[in-house]
């Protein structure tokens, strides 16, 4: 299937891909989506544009993205189904696909507890699961969930999340192989921090021939200091954060503690591109957007433009070696 | 002596009666009991099968908007409701969830967990609630008849079904439960 994704041309290829978090700014002019993009786009194939992620009100990921498809960038738009009901989703989707979004990220999303205005209506009318076969729907059988024919069908790469880390532990690579069969053609997975327990979901995975129907990013990320990591992983749901790694931070003076969540998040990626049926990493540097480039160069991920426009390996024409 | 006073001990009286256990109730010692018949799933599928067996010729007769219909939302309420803590969605699908009613969870899932579960495998909204997906899985791996149902792709709720009979729902209105092309 021919979307026209960047990142599905990439995964494709067999490269290892790299995508990175763009946090939404609060605000109403484009320039502060620009200037976050910037220092992503020369370092990563693809940006995710999430939605309200932890339920917390920014710029809405159809209006980013439709700014990053204008300016030549490659969005991933996160579409969660906490706070549009499926009359709306499914618009959304039609927009975004006018608009050049090639890539979706389907997501159930966070509970408004979580966020700013705990006292939001929760809609989840849809959930992840039947988004993503809604989203099929619309590309591949041409209609809307009510019957209604498309005059044109929107190209998307579909993907969904992962998190391996949290229990129920042994249903979780069967919520994979659920997810490939309502269409997810790539998984972004939460934080990895749990190097052992992810080598458990990995292996299940391959056992289950899950790596072959999809691609598979791990989510890494760097933590800013042992404090910043335990008010993460107790308020933002769904991040395991083994206490291992809360140790090695405190371990070090608090001036070094940046660099020390630097350093893990390095090893981090090192050892997940060695675990077979790992595609590629999702770097998330919440409010630390400035690392992500030296994370990715200093994992040796560089250079990442390899693929002309036309879909062929030429690493030499573009950086005229 | 003002109202709040004199009505103080009527009030309390009040608060000390505990729900009947057609409202879900969780004080009552009948629905407590009925609620733990949930970890006895395997149980629960032979009892689903029997009904549905036994239910199933007399299907020309159960037709959504009959005078049967209303006498089987009301068995439901008394049924499913102290069993399961029980919505009405009329979709019922406790079959395919572990016996473990899916629109208890406060996001309303139907195809799975979320990616929010916290380590001790409580819920991510109420922290004092054990995730529904996670007794739904553990319930799952002991039906050895319907376990399997649980790698079923829901469809999403029709909410014009609510408070009508999931069973009678099941015999005559499958197809409005799921989008057109749903299944392919």
């Amino acid at each position: 299937m021919r979307t026209g994704s960047r990142l599905e041309r990439v995964l494709r290829s067999g490269r290892f891909a790299v995508t990175a978090e763009l946090n939404p700014p609060d605000s109403a002019d484009p320039q502060s989506v620009y200037e976050r993009a910037l220092v992503l786009a020369e370092v990563c194939d693809a940006i995710n544009a999430t939605d309200a992620s932890g339920a917390n009100v920014h710029m809405s990921s159809v209006g980013v993205c439709s700014l990053l498809t204008r300016a030549g960038y490659e969005p991933v738009m996160q579409v969660s189904c906490r706070d549009r009901n499926r009359i709306a989703i499914q618009g959304d989707l039609l927009g975004a696909a006018a608009m050049g979004v090639r890539n979706l990220l389907c997501l159930t999303g966070d509970g408004v507890q979580a966020g700013d205005q705990p006292e939001a209506k929760p809609v989840f009318d849809l959930d992840s699961i039947s988004l993503l076969r809604t989203a099929r729907m619309l590309r591949d059988q041409g209609h809307f969930l009510s019957g209604r024919k498309l005059d044109s069908t929107p190209k998307f790469f579909l993907g969904a999340a992962a998190n391996p880390f949290i229990p129920p532990y042994d249903f979780r690579p069967l919520r994979l192989a659920k997810k490939i069969e309502a269409g997810a053609e790539f998984f972004q997975t939460q934080y990895c921090f749990d190097f052992l327990r992810f080598c458990q979901f990995m292996n299940t995975v391959r056992s289950m021939g899950l790596h072959k129907r999809a691609y598979i990013l791990v989510g890494v990320g760097p933590l800013r200091s042992a404090k910043a990591a335990e008010w993460m992983r107790s308020r933002v749901p769904g991040v395991v954060i083994p206490d291992e790694i809360i140790r090695r931070l405190s371990g070090v003076p608090s001036d070094q503690q940046r660099l020390e969540g630097k350093r893990i998040c390095i090893e981090m990626i090192e050892r997940v591109r060695e675990v077979e049926g790992v595609s590629g990493v999702h770097v998330m540097a919440y409010r630390q957007e400035e690392l992500v480039a030296e994370i990715i160069e200093e994992s040796g991920l560089l250079p990442r433009r390899w693929i002309s426009e036309l879909g062929q390996t030429n690493p030499c024409e573009e950086y005229n070696i | 002596m003002n109202g709040a006073v004199m009505t103080a001990p009527f009030t309390q009286f009040l608060a000390s009666v505990p729900l009947p256990f057609w409202e879900g109730g969780q004080g009552d010692r009948f629905t407590t009991v009925l609620r733990r018949l949930q970890d006895s799933p395997h149980f629960l599928e032979i009892v689903y099968r029997a009904v549905y067996r036994m239910l199933y010729p007399f299907r020309r007769w159960l037709n959504p908007g009959s005078r049967a219909e209303r006498i089987f939302i009301l068995l439901e309420r008394l049924s499913k409701i102290p069993l399961f803590d029980c919505r009405m969605c009329g979709q019922c699908i406790l079959h395919d969830t572990g016996m473990t009613c899916p629109m208890t969870c406060p996001k309303n899932l139907r195809n799975g967990p979320c990616g929010g579960v916290r380590s001790n495998g409580h819920c991510e909204i109420i922290p004092d609630m054990p995730c529904v997906w996670v007794q739904a899985w553990e319930r799952s791996k002991r039906m050895p008849e319907y376990g399997k149902e649980i790698l079923h792709i829901q469809a999403p709720l029709n909410n014009s079904l609510k408070d009508t009979s999931a069973w009678i729902n099941d015999f005559h209105l499958l197809q409005k439960m799921t989008p057109v092309g749903w299944d392919e």
